[in-house]
């Protein structure tokens, strides 16, 4: 912080070149075009992963660099890994219960989906009707 | 110490603060503080998404196709835009430069009308053909079960984007009238700021919405 170097009342800003805020806005726009490009070739599981990766690069150089992060007083950035590292923790364990509830408990195997179908238009076999009425 | 403060006090510094430097940080980790409540608030809608997917991975890959993904890059483009003139917006102002300041924060109105008037043509396309959430379901050309969940999860994630950026437009306009009345300058400039931050996350949770709902495979 510049609290402790610069004592007088005024602070001054902390200004940055523009050649900065233009070359990260095409690099956004590239990684734009590049997740776009990708998702239209086939790599199964992966294609979720890729996608998820391009648009963790992206945000991280909007927070670091449009949010200012990286010259800010570090405890912002420390609030702002806190609340991903929370997020992925929150979407892990939910992932962890709702994928491996069969494990435990056969009879709950099948999701909540499976009794209320709402809507279906073909495809679906007719086998899955036995199951309902857990 | 109470000379100097009594001789060399900036008009905006509020008594509670010491100096201005002491004030915009606080400012600024109120705003930060905010920020995560929105990260955590959209999380809860990711982790939906999330098990959603998990349970019906090919009835997501099946209606994923009924969104228009040029729509959706065109609107990645516009957000991406009005970053780069929120940021320059805030430049301008450190640099005590108000008049570019307004400019650049009246660009970045215009990109964020934008982004809701393509928003507007897709939603407008999908109450037309009756790709709704839930019971109000009524489109018959998608294959697989329960194509009313996607719709459903995007309705609600893409529609909390949209009202944040509807909550945006008001508070960029309030930060134009302000700037335009000359409160803004190098020494005080947190509120800019502070709607720049705001600006971004915006744009950094439709940076992720993307992907997941319109390139799915």
């Amino acid at each position: 912080m510049n609290t402790s170097q610069n004592q007088t009342a005024f602070a001054a800003p902390h200004v940055l070149p523009l050649k900065i805020y233009l070359g990260v806005g095409a690099l956004l726009l590239i990684l734009t075009g590049v997740t776009v490009g990708v998702s239209f070739v086939p790599l199964g599981g992966f294609n979720v992963v890729v996608a998820l990766l391009i648009a963790s690069v992206k945000a991280l150089l909007v927070a670091l660099i449009f949010m200012h992060l990286l010259w800010d007083h570090k405890i912002l950035l420390i609030f702002f890994v806190t609340a991903i590292v929370i997020l992925t923790i929150f979407i892990a364990l939910t992932m962890f219960d709702t994928m491996e509830r069969g494990l435990v408990n056969p009879e709950t195997r099948s999701p909540i989906q499976q009794d209320a179908i709402i809507y279906q238009n073909q495809q679906q076999p007719a086998n899955t009707n036995g199951t309902g009425g857990h | 110490m109470s000379e100097i403060a009594a001789t060399n006090h900036p008009t905006h510094l509020q008594h509670h603060f010491s100096e201005m430097a002491q004030q915009n940080d606080s400012a600024k980790l109120g705003m930060w503080i905010f920020l995560l409540t929105e990260i955590l608030t959209f999380g809860g809608l990711f982790v939906a998404y999330a098990v959603y997917r998990a349970w019906n991975p090919d009835m997501f890959l099946m209606a994923h196709k009924a969104l228009d993904v040029q729509m959706g890059a065109l609107n990645t483009v516009v957000l991406i835009l009005s970053s780069v003139t929120m940021a320059l917006g805030i430049r301008a102002i450190q640099l005590d430069n108000p008049k570019q300041s307004v400019r650049f924060l009246v660009i970045t109105i215009g990109f964020a009308v934008m982004f809701l008037v393509v928003k507007y043509f897709e939603y407008a396309h999908k109450f037309h053909v009756g790709q709704l959430p839930g019971k109000f379901y009524t489109y018959t050309g998608i294959e697989g079960t329960n194509p009313h969940i996607f719709f459903s999860i995007y309705f609600m994630m893409t529609g909390l984007h949209a009202l944040h950026i509807l909550i945006g437009i008001g508070l960029l306009s309030w930060v134009i009238r302000k700037t335009r009345q000359n409160i803004f300058s190098s020494q005080y400039y947190a509120p800019v700021e502070n709607v720049g931050l705001f600006w971004h996350l915006v744009d950094m949770i439709w940076i992720f919405l993307f992907p997941l709902f319109y390139l799915i495979g």
